[in-house]
């Protein structure tokens, strides 16, 4: 098979197609239509559209207008900012979270690591908008409201959690905190189980403690597991979107408007879609440069 | 189970101390992250009236179903929104199970030109995020082939998933390529080969991707609101969204409605847990 195939490539018959390149094409043919028709052709008219003024009747060409509006928007930096905020405080901790828990199941039989699995993954079937709806009458404002009155028990007064601009980012970064880690944790113990034992107990003979075996074996082994977490997790959270959207609305005074919610508003709200593409490969950009980046200074030894 | 903590083998009755500790530390843990949805599910038996006259108690002190009904009287839509959501979801499973896994057998066994660009290409799809295709989707979708409150609006974009295309390939190429090659001096074409050798070998791998599919798209809420305005032809998490802006001050009807939209979920994962959380680890470990 593998013979005559190169013979082919070798005398110059580089394009024609053998029945085996047709069986290829036919294989792909639906997922590579939908991949055009849903993904490429989308982003060349993205590229296009963000050098246009959208008008109901024909878009005009306008340069680099909406590159010019975007860069000199004070909210445009403002939602920058907040997503900052936002992904530091929440990827790094949970990621901690996920990687203390993930320990804390291991040294269970296989049963009860299953059944803890599904009590952590639970949230993450839930969608978002109903989590949303349930976060949101947590956080109620009113002294009646559950955290509230939790709080009220501790002395602490009534806190217009959602309300408030002092708050507002604080509660959306609790609520994906507690939300649920499910997902990590899953992922962190599998490749906890990959670890050989046999380094442990190598540890064991040279009379390594309990967290000198976690930091100086388990966490360099992990770390390829830490970087791709720590990469969709960033990746995730730049796009967030929902609970932005549908607990505060970007408010109160912007504070919790972050670029996904930005993004949608321009174009789904004001109807500027030249402006919203510009800025969502912007965030293209920006993403594809923070992942680069996080494998440039995490991933030199990891190997893929 | 691992080497990473100490046996105690002396002292056996000092493992079981520590371990019980370990569980009580996990279980407090866990309750902290299921309590929304325990609070959810609780605060939906309450009655469907104004916040104001409501009390947010931990336990459940009424048990009624009028906030059930309340959601359900909304609007004359409510249940067939459940199945617009069922509906989507079903194709979007079946269109991808069918030719994702076409596609992943022909990027993993099949030779033809051009197969490392085109996958290459898939990958790259994968990490754009979608604010940037959303808006031309939209425009194309609604302003250009007028399709906005159609089922394939619904189900077009996610019909065949880059991410699932990956997923076959990457489990399809750890399949031993001798079977293939023998089928092939057997006679079989390249189609008899798909179906009779790789389908029933890619089982496992085919049903965690079906059911992690059909969640997404149940989950599902950006692109179902951007296409559909008519009210008939929402799934249940926009459905959710209308009820939950239009009706602000009812905490115990908007729990119940956030709990009609989990619950299918819910009871997907207690019946297929094994499927779900293999699910997580498949696409992460070697991705």
């Amino acid at each position: 098979m593998k013979k005559t195939a190169s013979l082919n490539y070798s005398t110059g018959k580089k394009w024609r197609l053998t029945g085996e390149d047709m069986w290829g094409y036919a294989f792909i043919a639906v997922a590579m239509i939908v991949f055009c028709v849903f993904t490429v052709y989308p982003v060349i008219s993205a590229f296009f559209t963000s050098f246009e003024k959208y008008k109901p009747l024909g878009s005009t060409f306008v340069g680099l207008e909406n590159y010019k509006t975007t860069f000199s928007s004070s909210l445009f930096y403002k939602s920058i900012w907040n997503t900052l905020v936002y992904t530091v405080f929440t990827v790094p901790l949970s990621l901690c979270i996920s990687f203390i828990v993930a320990i804390l199941i291991l040294p269970f039989k296989k049963k009860v690591q299953s059944l803890f699995k599904s009590m952590y993954y639970l949230p993450a079937v839930a969608s978002g908008v109903a989590l949303s709806v349930v976060w949101l009458w947590i956080y109620d404002p009113l002294p009646t409201g559950l955290l509230n009155s939790l709080l009220a028990n501790f002395g602490i007064s009534n806190v217009n959690w959602l309300g408030s601009s002092d708050t507002a980012m604080f509660s959306l970064i609790l609520m994906a905190l507690l939300a649920g880690h499910g997902t990590q944790i899953i992922i962190y113990l599998a490749a906890l189980l990959g670890v050989p034992s046999s380094l442990f107990e190598a540890a064991d003979l040279d009379g390594a403690t309990f967290l000198q075996k976690v930091w100086f074996i388990v966490l360099p082994l992990v770390k390829p597991t830490t970087l791709f977490l720590l990469v969709t997790g960033v990746i995730g959270s730049f796009q967030v979107f929902m609970n932005a959207y549908m607990m505060t609305g970007g408010g109160p005074d912007n504070a919790t408007t972050m670029v996904g919610l930005m993004i949608f508003n321009n174009a789904f709200k004001y109807s500027d879609y030249g402006l919203a593409c510009a800025q969502a490969l912007i965030l293209a950009v920006v993403i594809a440069a923070i992942s680069l980046l996080q494998f440039k200074l995490m991933g030199e030894d990891v190997e893929y | 189970m691992s080497g990473l903590y100490s046996q105690h083998l002396n002292r056996p009755w000092l493992r079981w101390v520590r371990n019980g500790l370990i569980a009580l530390v996990l279980i407090l843990l866990a309750a902290a992250t299921l309590f929304p949805i325990y609070y959810m599910i609780v605060s939906s038996f309450g009655a469907p009236v104004e916040a104001g006259g409501a009390s947010y108690s931990l336990f459940p002190t009424t048990l009624t179903l009028d906030s059930y009904k309340f959601f359900f009287d909304f609007s004359p839509y409510s249940a067939r929104w459940l199945l617009n959501s069922l509906i989507v979801g079903v194709i979007t499973v079946l269109g991808n199970v069918l030719f994702a896994s076409m596609a992943g057998y022909a990027f993993a066994k099949i030779r033809f030109k051009g197969k490392r660009f085109l996958f290459f290409a898939l990958l790259c799809a994968m990490m754009i995020p979608y604010q940037v295709t959303q808006v031309p989707l939209y425009m194309l979708m609604v302003n250009s082939l007028h399709m906005d409150n159609t089922y394939a609006a619904l189900v077009a974009p996610t019909f065949v998933t880059a991410y699932n295309v990956f997923l076959c390939k990457q489990f399809m190429s750890s399949l031993p390529t001798e079977i293939i090659e023998c089928a092939k001096i057997e006679g079989c074409n390249q189609l008899q080969i798909y179906w009779k050798i790789i389908l029933p070998l890619s089982k496992t791998v085919l049903a965690v991707m079906a059911i992690l599919t059909f969640m997404n798209s149940w989950n599902n809420f950006f692109w179902p609101f951007l296409m559909t305005s008519k009210d008939y032809m929402q799934t249940i998490q926009v459905g959710l969204k209308n009820f939950k802006f239009a009706n602000t001050t009812y905490f115990a009807p908007m729990m119940a409605g956030a709990t009609i939209s989990a619950l299918p979920m819910f009871i997907l994962f207690f019946s297929l847990q094994k499927y779900f959380l293999e699910g997580v680890t498949i696409g992460a470990v070697k991705g």
